[in-house]
């Protein structure tokens, strides 16, 4: 077992969270959530590894072959599904606030800004 | 009778799939009916799921993948009285929802039905299921589908931000859980929660339990709205239509601490189990959490941010009652979360009816101007003297019940902690209420730090209405009423005093959903709240009144000087909330950082 894919999992980690905390535009917030967490498929898939062993396909192959274990590869395909429901949702938000404000500068977003105008 | 409990989650979830495929062929009352006749089902399912599970935890192996030799490898529901209980009530929430509903929107699309369907479907799994990858699978299903509702009002300006902030710290959140989840997996190799708990018990918890305990504690919290991760809530709960509020605010918050305490004490209490410096964490999040939000409750003048602020309190109220790790805390908070959540739904009813009628939620706007309400007024004063603790309604009857577990346990401080946290709670209710629908009081108030909400644009068109439609009055009296009544039904506390030993016994869970064991527990405890709680809880509220006419009363000058102080003290609290998602991310790292070290200083030998 190698540290390294842990490692990179921490790095992409950080680079994620510092782009949602420095963020000045939505889409460019919505993508860094993302690279955040692709960090949880690498965990993932890392645990699951094993070395010198095939895909977990068991049609002809004999018995007591080692294989990568399935269960993580099945928690990072609902993942990935998870992931690009909450991007979507998010995308169509960062829209509709272009859409209404003609901005996608999160910091000219807050609640009460826009409102004390009319108010 | 357990195979009915997956019923109760595939029911909502075909309904709203059926509901979106035939909304365009029939009318509107048609989907309401539907979605309302779903959620009735759904009521039905819990309650004979709960009958069920009274009698012990059942489980519900998927596929009949049952486990061999005490090892789990398919997929389960465990539900005991807890879990069973909280489907119920949320169940009950969704029926008023609905009713609500029926003339709260003037245009409606029918996917609001339906997403509010898969809401119920997500919530009724998080309570039933005994796998920690089904938990977080219905967390983020729970999630997607508060973001949605929360930006329903999409064209608004309000929604947008507030569903950002909230979808955006919530993902982290889950991302956090999850990793938790992978490194939990990573060692024990289940996913089951009585699995792994098995695996960790009696070991020592060394670096990477602790990683993962706190990953997920940070999740969970965020969910809740701990204290330094609430800043989302506000933001998120004031703009949401106010049946999804009073689901958010009543449920989905206190689904956050459910997992954490599911989580905790079938996973980790083996290996951190009894730990006296966990405790201690966990009350000063929870206190914190409860003087921030009631602080912050006090200084809001838009009605939905203040019952927000209400939450956030009552959620360090609710911690408070983990906090102490043992089962007379977790019953009382059980009983606490049920009462106090009835109560803040039939208030969100409420400022939902006077939003309906006048076109407003700003309590100074609307000064006097609510004087017609004649039900929506006085039951908005009960329920403001219900929060602040009023015997014998339901949430003294929480509080009573946590205060005297606190003193078992040897904490009896917190009593202080809730007398402040009602007090305030309590008074900026009655406060707001007394304005808007008695016209008592100044037009200003300099202790008010928040920003004035906004005005709805349309207001001259729609409002004011003539009369409040009964599908209003009626959830919000029969809410009112189970939340008050909580603490009158005689027996009702022996049962969630029943059901708090089996929910923090680790060996007995396990049993049950590895084994097929059914566990034996001993004679329940008591805490029968005596005089001392109901004087206690008097005063509270008489301190509540207290505070509210100071608030209200005529302007003098030395009462002026003392509310511009208090309004100073409070007003470095609200740039802190100042609804800039980075802003909130970084204090979510710091608090996560805060609390991973305070873990491993403390959990670790």
């Amino acid at each position: 077992m190698s540290f390294l894919p842990y490692a990179v999992a921490v790095w992409i980690v950080g680079v994620g969270l510092y782009g949602i905390v420095t963020s000045r535009d939505l889409v460019h917030l919505v993508i860094c959530l993302s690279v955040m967490q692709s960090a949880s498929y690498l965990v993932l898939l890392s645990i699951g590894y094993v070395k010198d062993a095939s895909a977990p396909v068991f049609a002809d192959v004999p018995l007591g072959t080692r294989a990568v274990d399935p269960v993580v590869q099945a928690l990072t395909l609902t993942d990935v599904v998870v992931g690009t429901t909450v991007t979507a949702l998010l995308l169509a938000l960062s829209v509709q606030a272009h859409k209404r404000y003609g901005t996608l500068d999160p910091r000219r977003l807050r609640p009460g800004r826009a409102t004390r105008r009319h108010g | 009778m357990a195979d009915l409990a997956p019923l109760a989650v595939a029911i909502p979830l075909i309904a709203a799939a059926a509901l979106v495929g035939v909304a365009r062929v029939v009318p509107r009352r048609v989907v309401d009916v539907m979605a309302l006749g779903t959620s009735i089902a759904c009521v039905v399912l819990c309650a004979l799921v709960l009958d069920d599970a009274s009698g012990g935890t059942i489980v519900h192996w998927f596929g009949g993948w049952e486990p061999r030799n005490g090892v789990a490898v398919g997929i389960s529901f465990a539900i005991d009285q807890v879990g069973a209980g909280f489907a119920l009530f949320v169940a009950v929430l969704f029926v008023a929802a609905f009713v609500f509903c029926w003339r709260y929107f003037v245009v409606i699309g029918p996917v609001f039905h339906a997403l509010m369907l898969v809401f119920l479907a997500a919530m009724l799994g998080f309570s039933y299921t005994g796998d920690l990858f089904n938990l977080f699978v219905f967390f983020e299903l729970l999630s997607v589908a508060a973001y949605a509702l929360v930006a329903y009002d999409i064209e608004e300006e309000g929604p947008l931000q507030g569903a950002l902030n909230f979808a955006v710290t919530n993902t982290i959140g889950a991302f956090l859980i999850l990793t938790g989840i992978a490194l939990l997996y990573g060692r024990t190799g289940a996913l089951n929660m009585a699995q792994i708990g098995e695996t960790l018990a009696g070991e020592p918890a060394d670096g990477l339990v602790v990683v993962a305990f706190t990953l997920m504690a940070v999740g969970f919290f965020v969910k809740a709205a701990v204290v330094p991760f609430h800043f989302w809530l506000a933001d998120a709960y004031s703009v949401a239509p106010t049946p999804v509020c009073l689901l958010l605010s009543a449920a989905m918050s206190e689904l956050g601490l459910y997992a954490f305490a599911r989580v905790y004490w079938t996973v980790f209490s083996g290996a951190l189990g009894g730990d006296e410096a966990l405790e201690a964490v966990l009350l000063g999040a929870g206190t914190l959490t409860a003087l921030v939000g009631a602080v912050m409750c006090f200084g809001q003048r838009h009605l939905k941010r203040m019952l927000a602020f209400a939450t956030v309190s009552h959620v360090g109220l609710f911690l408070i009652g983990i906090a102490l790790l043992d089962a007379g805390g977790f019953a009382g908070t059980t009983l606490f979360v049920v009462a106090d959540g009835f109560v803040k739904a039939a208030l969100f009813v409420c400022v939902g009816t006077v939003q309906h009628m006048l076109g407003g939620v700003d309590e100074l706007r609307l000064y006097g101007r609510a004087r017609m309400l004649r039900i929506t007024g006085p039951l908005m004063a009960l329920l403001a003297l219900a929060l602040a603790s009023l015997p014998p309604f339901g949430p003294w009857l929480g509080k009573a019940v946590i205060d005297q577990a606190a003193r078992d346990a040897g904490a009896g401080w917190v009593a202080a902690v809730f007398v402040v946290a009602s007090i305030l709670t309590g008074a900026a209710l009655l406060r707001a209420t007394a304005r808007v629908f008695a016209g008592i009081g100044p037009h200003d108030d300099p202790s008010i730090v928040d920003a004035p909400a906004p005005e709805e644009v349309d207001a001259e068109l729609r409002y004011p209405h003539r009369r409040v439609p009964r599908t209003m009055t009626i959830p919000a009296l029969a809410l009112a009423a189970a939340g008050l009544g909580v603490g009158l039904v005689p027996g009702l506390r022996a049962s969630f005093e029943g059901a708090g030993q089996p929910f923090v016994d680790r060996a007995g869970y396990a049993a049950t959903v590895l084994h097929g064991q059914a566990a034996r527990h001993g004679e329940a405890l008591s805490l029968a709240p005596g005089p001392a709680e109901v004087l206690l809880g008097f005063a509270t509220a008489a301190c509540a009144c207290g505070l509210a006419y100071l608030a209200l009363a005529p302007p003098r000058p030395r009462l002026h000087r003392l509310g511009l102080a208090t309004g100073r003290a409070i007003a470095w609290l609200r740039p802190l909330h100042s609804g800039y998602v980075g802003d909130y991310v970084t204090w979510l790292v710091a608090g996560a950082a805060v609390l991973g070290g305070l873990f491993a200083v403390t959990l670790t030998s």
